[in-house]
């Protein structure tokens, strides 16, 4: 089946959800380097948290029955720290991760997963704990998320979610993919090369 | 919201424009490039039908899957061998200055472009790797980027980017002997932790940073990152201008004299405002050794491997992790640990200096039976100057190998990998579960002449011990 990737405005993601604990996974754990060996992205769904999930022999979250086929990733504190490789982001984004909400990210792969249109939403230590719980209770329940109200519930309980105003606001207008927008500025560029010494000689 | 810094000079001379999202368009002066992060940034570019827009501010090399034995081509990895022939198509198609195998010039990218006088103070430096950051040791801005950014960077020659808060760092007094830039640099990351610095660009400043060469410089802001900063700089002065006088791509005659200038009045004002300062006493550091599974996790040679339930609470449950992955003990003295591999290289500790220092502690002496230790250049530079002054005839008489530049066993998506639970000393820069190649192999990171006195001794050793006068 071909994977449909995110486009345009990101107003509501729907569906399962499903938790990785610990504070501080890095990009190497997501993704461990030797996979980053390709010169097309296409195969790394299948490889994402390749080591953990071989160490816990098939128990890994993203290998239980229950979970094939969530979208919702909840984490804990400092996700995505480490190595800037965009195959981290890439690798969640294949095995069909469409939304992350944790206690923080690590700036770069904030950046690399609001460059695919997946957001990464902030909450705090404590209604993360709650909402992981939740997930945990129950993996068959259907989550829904709403980036204008910024907000996540399961119809019962709804969590209140945070983003920074910039990341939010290309987002809701679909336009996270900034290739475009920085093409537009073809003018103001010139001056900025005319301006910077090292350019011009240092005249 | 700090002003009158370098980090705020040089964001100034380099904004485009403000974005409807709140971010700035900002130039990017000098653009690297190798072949794990640009192949995808180049087939989108395709689809897109977009060009390079400067081609001439984008300069390749190749060093993150270069075998370091046989560099012969073609690689007897097939997938090595497809990243480096589609980086020479792109760079080919595209007009860009690639520094290949067997160019002189080839090396880590981060080794490669200080040395070829590329990276230059006032410069917005900007490479699809997170280690860019050591290009902030010439007073550029510099920091890594994801797939995404590179294609855009190829497009627009700008990126989409948060202005940062800034940090100073100030480190007083001199490091002791034995102390070296990685022990400082360790030592700053495990008071601030692995997450201290985001959001933040670090300026490290203070007499203890004005002493440090430029190689040891680059070792510092090299890893800011694993601080949490996505950049760390320093202010440039006479060793950094004395560094980049004669270098190939250095200005020359008058244009030299006129970039001084410049790149003077970059310097932080004295009155300069920063987001948040902090001062530490560099005469107190000791030889420093990761013990864990983060760079933050590093204490000093002296000192025994910490108790997780003495640990702050929210630092606790990650020290039980590395104490079981790690499989060490809680208070056990880290001096004395058994090593199994010793590598010396990487972007941040490949440099002539570092193997040099190395090469003192190793002459004259033998590897211990059964470690298996080895030496990578950073670049074919150092490699060329490291030969001409002897010092792979040292290493090599102790029982070191002796290998090709490249990324190596750093992150070992090349032959040079950890096997099994096999436990290494390493120069590198991350000690993260399964980055040395195994997925249970186990990293301690401390700077180059601890790697060399762990080899000689067969365990974690007070590098001190073997100096000599």
């Amino acid at each position: 089946m071909k994977q449909e990737f995110p486009k345009g405005e990101i107003n509501t993601i729907k569906g399962r959800s499903l938790v990785i604990k610990g504070d501080d996974i890095d990009t190497d754990r997501i993704i461990p380097a030797r996979f980053l060996k390709c010169v097309s992205f296409s195969a790394l769904g299948e490889q994402v948290f390749a080591d953990d999930r071989k160490e816990l022999k098939g128990n890994h979250p993203f290998d239980l029955k229950q979970h094939k086929g969530s979208n919702i990733l909840v984490v804990n504190d400092n996700f995505g720290c480490g190595s800037s490789r965009e195959h981290a982001p890439q690798a969640l984004m294949r095995w069909g991760i469409r939304l992350i909400i944790g206690e923080s990210f690590a700036e770069i792969f904030f950046g690399n997963c609001l460059a695919l249109g997946i957001p990464c939403m902030t909450a705090s230590k404590k209604e993360i704990t709650k909402l992981q719980n939740l997930v945990n209770e129950n993996s068959n329940q259907i989550w829904d998320f709403n980036l204008k109200e910024l907000s996540i519930s399961n119809q019962k309980e709804s969590f209140k979610l945070e983003m920074e105003g910039g990341a939010y606001k290309m987002l809701c207008s679909g336009k996270w993919d900034a290739t475009s927008q920085l093409l537009d500025a073809e003018k103001k560029i010139k001056t900025t090369v005319k301006n910077l010494p090292y350019l011009n000689n240092f005249k | 919201m700090s002003s009158g810094t370098l980090y705020d000079k040089v964001w100034n001379f380099h904004q485009v424009k403000e974005l409807p999202g709140g971010s700035t368009q900002l130039f990017v002066g000098l653009h690297l490039i190798h072949e794990v992060t640009s192949p995808q940034a180049f087939s989108a570019l395709n689809e897109k039908n977009l060009e390079v827009k400067f081609p001439n501010l984008t300069v390749a090399t190749v060093d993150h899957i270069v075998p370091t034995i046989n560099q012969q081509r073609p690689f007897s990895d097939p997938l090595a061998e497809e990243m480096l022939t589609t980086l020479e198509k792109n760079c080919k198609t595209h007009g860009i200055k690639f520094h290949g195998i067997g160019s002189n010039a080839q090396g880590v990218v981060h080794v490669m472009a200080p040395e070829l006088g590329l990276t230059q103070p006032g410069m917005t430096v900007a490479c699809g790797d997170s280690h860019t950051s050591t290009h902030g040791a010439f007073g550029a801005i510099a920091f890594g980027i994801g797939t995404s950014q590179v294609r855009d960077v190829l497009a627009s020659q700008s990126l989409a980017m948060k202005k940062l808060k800034v940090r100073r760092i100030w480190v007083d007094g001199s490091l002791q002997k034995g102390v070296y830039a990685k022990d400082l640099i360790l030592h700053i990351i495990r008071l601030l932790g692995v997450k201290g610095g985001v959001g933040f660009a670090y300026e490290f400043a203070g007499p203890a940073i004005e002493k440090l060469s430029m190689e040891g410089r680059m070792t510092i802001c090299n890893m800011a990152i694993e601080g949490g900063a996505r950049c760390g700089y320093i202010n440039p002065d006479e060793t950094t201008f004395e560094y980049l006088k004669g270098k190939k791509y250095s200005p020359k005659g008058q244009e030299w004299d006129n970039a001084i200038k410049w790149w003077e009045s970059l310097v932080s004002d004295s009155e300069a405002k920063f987001d948040d300062e902090i001062q530490l006493d560099g005469s107190s550091i000791e030889p420093t050794v990761t013990w864990g599974i983060t760079p933050g996790q590093g204490i000093s040679i002296k000192e025994k491997i910490p108790n997780p339930e003495e640990l702050p609470k929210n630092e606790q449950q990650i020290a039980k992790d590395a104490c079981k992955y790690m499989n060490l003990e809680a208070d056990q003295p880290i001096e004395g640990t058994s090593i199994d591999v010793c590598f010396i290289g990487s972007c941040t500790n490949g440099r002539l200096s570092d193997l040099q220092e190395a090469s003192k502690i190793v002459k004259g002496r033998k590897v211990s039976a059964g470690i298996k230790a080895f030496v990578v250049p950073g670049s074919q530079k150092v490699a060329k100057e490291a030969k001409q002054k002897g010092i792979d005839k040292i290493f090599l008489t102790a029982g070191f190998e002796w290998r090709e530049p490249g990324c190596s066993m750093c992150l070992a998506m090349n032959p040079d990998k950890l096997e099994g639970r096999q436990i290494s000393a390493s120069s590198s820069n991350r000690n993260f579960k399964g980055r040395q190649g195994s997925a249970n192999g186990r990293t301690l990171l401390m700077s180059p002449a601890m790697v060399a006195a762990a080899a000689i001794n067969g365990k974690v050793t007070d590098v001190r011990k073997l100096l000599r006068e």
